[in-house]
């Protein structure tokens, strides 16, 4: 329960309000040795990030699930904690408890093709997934990855989007909602691209996380090419205080969303999504 | 060609299931077009008289200001219907097209098909269930895209 020092060792902006930390665990002043290490998260769970005497708040671990020895999340300042989160430089400290929740079903969708639909910020909890996929490239069948932003220049990750299209055995799909002159790729809402993506729709398994109501729609189109709503996963985001199904903060329905989710089956939380106030 | 086409068409979501006649003849309004990057395929207050079945590039659909730059709506690409404007009045294409790429597609004499209509009132209340389809689906999308969801919270 208690967070864990770490350090930030490097800090990348990614777009205007949105920055990547690799954080690393910090030498134990008085026994002079490491903290005890981070638990090894699985793809699509998050970590508590403290920013000492400011707040806690949950974000998604974006880095690789198999890299033990540095933590890697990516920052969007839309508030108090996430601006103080996103003002850290290397060498600063932060308290870090987790992992937490549910993952995303990466063995699951072994031997199947896989759809990532992303929109916006986003594609940081889809990417521990998209590296386990890669790293594991031959256990899967087509994997694409359709990703919306609402500009060019709030897309994240920018190099390893290059990098990924440059892949044959993966499809890129990228747009954007509002083009600037120079923009060469599709434009349109995100859900555009669910029926340009190959897959096998009866078998298929998706992943999906962005704004809920961009989740709501991409998985409507999903359904909507015949997959059935137990193959789609959706992340939720909710007010998470202790990370462990306690505090109720963050109940969605019977479920406790830091500790039931984020991660869901659309058939879990479908009916839910479309009630007011839950 | 006939048969090539309608067999496009048969595959397509916007056509599924339609009697083989009708596609047939429906195919038989159809001939295959090129455009190459940067051409115009149809602007803004031009009679509107045919459809197109993007058979591959990519196609943007646009509007262009008195002043300042052209803003881009929404993209197409293989696979997908670029124009309605032919079938309902006052058949007049509303944007701009333009091809991003070299584009190949089927072309479809949309003044044909609406005489057709006429007389086969069947046949036109099919068609118009049929478009109202991809109509509908952009309005969604044109909606989901002026929600601006990306934006900052609150």
């Amino acid at each position: 329960m208690l967070p864990r020092p770490y350090r930030v060792l490097a800090r990348r902006v990614d777009t205007r309000d949105t920055v990547t930390l690799e954080l690393a665990p910090v030498r134990d002043r008085q026994a002079h040795r490491l903290a005890a290490p981070h638990g090894r998260s699985r793809p699509g769970q998050f970590n508590m990030l403290y920013a000492f005497g400011v707040g806690e708040i949950p974000i998604s671990v974006s880095g690789d699930a198999a890299d033990r020895g540095r933590l890697v999340h990516t920052i969007r300042s839309v508030g108090a904690v996430s601006e103080a989160l996103c003002r850290l430089r290397p060498g600063d400290e932060l308290g870090v408890r987790g992992p937490f929740g549910t993952a995303w079903p990466v063995a699951e969708a072994e031997g199947q093709d896989v759809v990532i639909v992303a929109g916006g910020i986003g594609l940081a909890p889809l990417r521990p997934a998209l590296y386990h996929l890669l790293a594991q490239r031959e256990r899967y069948g087509h994997v694409s990855l359709l990703y919306g932003a609402r500009r060019p220049e709030e897309m994240l990750y920018v190099d390893e989007l290059k990098r990924w299209r440059s892949r044959l055995d993966l499809d890129v799909l990228v747009t954007v909602d509002k083009a600037t002159e120079n923009w060469r790729g599709a434009v349109g809402f995100v859900t555009t691209l669910v029926r340009r993506a190959e897959m096998a729709a009866g078998s298929a398994v998706a992943m999906v996380c962005g704004p809920e109501l961009m989740m709501r729609y991409a998985a409507a189109e999903l359904l909507g090419r015949g997959m059935a709503a137990e193959r789609v996963h959706v992340s939720l985001e909710r007010n998470m205080k202790c990370g462990l199904g306690l505090c109720g903060h963050c109940q969605l329905g019977p479920s406790f969303v830091c500790r039931d989710g984020p991660v869901f089956s659309f058939a879990s939380v479908r009916d839910l999504l479309q009630t007011p106030e839950v | 060609m006939i048969k090539d086409v309608s067999a496009l068409l048969a595959a397509h979501p916007v056509f599924a299931g339609m009697a083989s006649d009708r596609l047939d003849f429906v195919a038989g309004c159809g001939w295959n077009v090129q455009f190459l990057a940067g051409e115009a395929i149809f602007r803004f207050g031009e009679h509107a008289d045919r459809f197109f079945m993007l058979r591959s590039g990519t196609v943007s659909i646009e509007i262009r200001p008195p002043t300042g730059p052209t803003h881009r709506i929404e993209t197409l690409g293989a696979g997908e219907v670029l124009g309605w404007s032919w079938l309902y009045p006052p058949y007049t294409w509303q944007f701009d097209a333009r091809a991003m790429t070299d584009v190949r597609a089927t072309a479809f004499d949309g003044t044909c098909l609406r005489d057709k209509c006429e007389q086969d009132p069947s046949l036109g209340y099919e068609l118009m269930k049929r478009f109202a389809r991809v109509v509908t689906a952009r309005l969604q999308a044109t909606r989901l895209q002026l929600l601006d969801v990306y934006g900052t919270p609150g």
